[in-house]
């Protein structure tokens, strides 16, 4: 028979150090529904789970999962209770095929594989499942969402009654988000599977989820059924009541006629030797917000490697402001170019180097650092370093403990700070290239850069957005540019932008077709 | 000799020389490969290459059995690999610079314990005579083959259907290719590189009980000259392909052949020209394969030096 709740957690406890991540979490899943874990960044949503799944012990508490208690809180044990989980980050083998991804699944691999048996086996029961996937396709060459739903039947193979899905539709499509957990959703109504889908998007919750719990700093906020809790009242308990209003500033001054950063018929390579960028134009003038919306991996890293002087482009050209694009320390002040890559302390500053040296490292060898003439010059004291660097910390509010902390003792949002400060703060911003400059961030540093990037364009610059999180584009840019496999797909302004073809846009017209064959298969 | 005799002389003794010269990189090859795919580098080959030797050559002088020397070739080739794949078990310990303290600590033990068998006669192994047929003595010492060329060639077959359709080679690709993969579906990572380091490591030892008894067939400590280290580069011109490293294995004998071939029929003045040729072709290669911003093709994903 089977049980009425699914899973049942009872006071979870856990803390790391000085931090609470949860405090005193209950929640009842029954059996048979979608239940979304609704929650910000950092609210404790991936620590409960990763109590449940066994990856971290819990410090107080009990899951008892279809009656029984979870004991040696092991991977493993978890495994045995019949939870899975799909990951945010895929755990797919990328350099095998599907076949050979979903026989790593089973729990008993034979010796010998007898690969035409195991493929007619698979064959019987794939046809019983919500969706496809092409079985001799190596992983490399699917699409996410067709990764996501190859993770989904490892899954339902391996005969798991409980899946947890980590934050889904951050790689995926809004369609292909749609496709997959519409599929699972009918999966849970028909039958004994039971869905926990942590998220922060209220649409998701909205349309695919019976029941939502809603965490904030590691305590249970608000639990009910989804049609009792409106988005309103969703943001209200996820953010705080105080907080809730999104920070838009106003828009002064529109762009100018002028084009400052021209990216003309680019083409680059991948890290593998394939084309990720393909042929791509683009044009953003002073005081424009160009927004290029895509799931990841469709050539935006390549791309933003190409404007950082990171990579060589095939063939193609960049100018800012009609002169050739080159990445030395001369060209980018000399055009006041400024950065803000995806996670900062990786991909902008050196961790062991200290937070006066990481703020000066665009402008270390210039007053006020170093003297204007003679030998000052090229003496770079160490007090005059920490003294300047002293000013920008209290200007910029950065917590740290002096200008001589390794950045890498910061917090995230103190280092966000920091490059702020270094990129946009300091000095004046002519071209602004950022990329998924929000990711991993609270929603109070999240709301800080939006006001900033905004500004920056309000002062006349010219800003590149290359972001993952639709909503951000749409908050942010004038103009918008889909990218799809390396090409610009679609190329619209914000009045004119529609959610549906943006998103038609990103998945690249055919393949949306794929996916709804498959959908009606 | 009309020079159509002469070609015909260099080219099967070029091919002789390719198959005898290869045997010591094909087995070192398959080991690395095997490792590789396991996503570790073991760098240590040319130490565990000499350290088999040594062993390979005292063990046949001592039991007059050249296979028993084979064996501990072997297994004293999986004791340094066993060595290097707890010392890289460790966290943030890097395989390269451990399989290089490996190659200085298996040359150096080699040389310790293999001073007093550098005078000695052992007792060799046996080779095939596929050159039954000809007259000419240059074509009989041409074709004859060792037995363990063709243990390799199985060995290259064996492997490359391994890890296709065996329960280990699709646990070790998974390794290679993605230890977070691995890890969520309750694989050992650690347990699985250590195993695949030893096992590597058995191999490459059997390489070097070919050069000490076989060709060139004594105990020196010149015996190898890099040979170990080539391998390593060949594995990835291979590709991470068992049957690739055959070729390309031959490829590397032919080059290494080319010279002591020419100084028979009597080039010798261009000898030691020519017998930089495979130091040029792994220079080569390695250029060649090598990009900034490229990954090489079917890299196990887990190998950051390549």
């Amino acid at each position: 028979m089977t049980p009425e709740t699914a899973l049942e957690a009872i006071n979870i406890h856990k803390r790391f150090g000085e931090v609470i991540a949860l405090n005193g979490v209950s929640l009842k899943v029954r059996t048979g529904s979608v239940h979304a874990l609704l929650g910000e960044n950092g609210a404790g949503k991936s620590t409960l789970v990763k109590c449940l799944t066994g990856y971290y012990t819990p410090d107080e508490g009990q899951f008892i999962v279809a009656n029984r208690e979870l004991v040696s809180r092991s991977p493993r044990e978890a495994l045995r209770a019949g939870i899975g989980m799909v990951y945010q980050h895929f755990t797919l083998v990328p350099s095998m095929t599907v076949a050979e991804n979903l026989l790593l699944a089973r729990s008993a691999i034979p010796f010998a594989i007898g690969w035409r048996n195991f493929r007619r086996e698979m064959d019987e029961r794939l046809a019983k499942m919500p969706f496809r996937v092409p079985l001799d396709a190596r992983v490399v060459s699917l699409s996410a969402g067709q990764k996501q739903k190859v993770e989904i039947l490892k899954q339902l193979l391996m005969r798991r009654t409980l899946l947890v899905l980590d934050e889904p539709s951050s790689v995926l499509t809004p369609q292909e988000a749609d496709d997959v957990l519409g599929a699972l959703r009918r999966e849970a109504t028909a039958g004994d599977l039971s869905v926990v889908l942590i998220t922060h998007k209220f649409r998701e919750v909205r349309q695919f989820a019976d029941h939502v719990t809603v965490l904030r700093h590691g305590s249970v906020v608000g639990d009910g059924a989804t049609p009792t809790l409106p988005n309103e009242k969703l943001a209200e308990l996820m953010v705080g009541a105080n907080m809730g209003a999104s920070v838009s500033k106003p828009r002064s001054a529109s762009k100018t006629g002028s084009v400052r950063l021209k990216i003309e018929t680019l083409t680059v390579r991948g890290a593998n030797g394939a084309i990720a960028v393909d042929d791509a134009s683009l044009a953003v003038s002073p005081g424009e917000i160009l927004g290029i919306a895509g799931v990841s991996g469709n050539g935006q890293r390549e791309l933003i490697e190409v404007l950082a002087g990171q990579r060589h482009a095939e063939s193609g050209a960049i100018a800012v402001d009609g002169a050739a694009l080159s990445s030395t320390r001369a060209f980018m002040s000399q055009h006041r170019i400024a950065l803000l890559p995806e996670e900062p302390l990786r991909n902008a500053c050196v961790p062991e180097m200290s937070v006066a040296e990481n703020l000066a490292m665009r402008t270390y060898d210039e007053a006020p650092i170093v003297g204007r003439r003679g030998a000052g010059r090229w003496w770079l004291n160490p007090a005059t370093l920490a003294d300047w660097g002293r000013g920008v910390i209290v200007r910029n509010a950065i917590r740290a403990s002096g200008p001589d902390a390794p950045v890498k003792t910061l917090s995230g949002g103190n280092v966000q700070r920091l490059l702020l400060a270094r990129e946009l703060g300091e000095r004046d911003v002519g071209l602004l290239i950022a990329a998924n400059p929000c990711f991993g961030l609270d929603f109070a540093a999240t709301a800080r850069i939006r006001e900033k990037i905004i500004a920056v364009r309000n002062a006349g610059a010219a800003v590149l957005l290359i972001s993952e999180d639709l909503d951000e584009i749409l908050e942010l840019a004038d103009t918008i540019a889909v990218i799809s496999a390396g090409r610009i797909a679609l190329r619209t302004t914000r009045a004119d932008a529609s959610r549906a073809a943006i998103g038609l846009a990103m998945a690249g017209g055919a393949q949306v077709n794929d996916s709804r064959e498959i959908l009606s298969a | 000799m009309s020079d159509i005799d002469v070609f015909g002389t260099v080219m099967i003794s070029l091919v002789g020389g390719a198959i005898r010269v290869s045997t010591p990189y094909l087995f070192v090859s398959l080991g690395e490969c095997i490792t590789e795919t396991s996503g570790r580098i073991n760098l240590g080959q040319e130490g565990i290459l000499i350290l088999g030797a040594m062993v390979g050559y005292a063990i046949s002088f001592k039991t007059g059995n050249p296979w028993a020397g084979v064996l501990c070739a072997g297994l004293a080739g999986s004791m340094l690999g066993a060595l290097h794949a707890l010392a890289c078990s460790l966290p943030r310990v890097n395989d390269i610079a451990i399989g290089i303290a490996v190659i200085l600590f298996g040359t150096g033990l080699a040389f310790l314990v293999g001073k007093p068998f550098i005078e000695p006669a052992a007792p060799m192994l046996p080779a095939l005579e596929l050159g039954w047929w000809s007259n000419s003595e240059a074509i009989r010492s041409a074709l004859r083959v060792n037995v363990l060329f063709f243990v390799g060639v199985a060995l290259t077959f064996a492997l490359r259907w391994s890890f296709s359709s065996l329960r280990w080679g699709v646990v070790l690709r998974t390794v290679g290719d993605s230890a977070d993969a691995a890890k969520a579906l309750g694989f050992s990572v650690l347990y699985v590189r250590f195993v695949a380091t030893v096992v590597g490591a058995f191999f490459s030892g059997v390489g070097g009980a070919f050069l000490s008894l076989y060709y060139p067939g004594s105990w020196t400590e010149s015996l190898s000259s890099g040979q170990g280290l080539m391998a390593v580069a060949l594995v990835i011109f291979a590709r991470w392909d068992p049957l690739r490293c055959l070729w390309t294995s031959l490829l590397f004998g032919a080059a290494g052949a080319l010279g002591p071939t020419l100084q028979t029929v009597g080039f010798g003045q261009v000898y030691y020209l020519v017998s930089a040729a495979p130091y040029a072709l792994t220079l080569g290669i390695l250029i060649a394969s090598s990009s900034s911003e490229r990954r090489a093709a079917g890299a196990p994903r887990e190998l950051r030096a390549v």
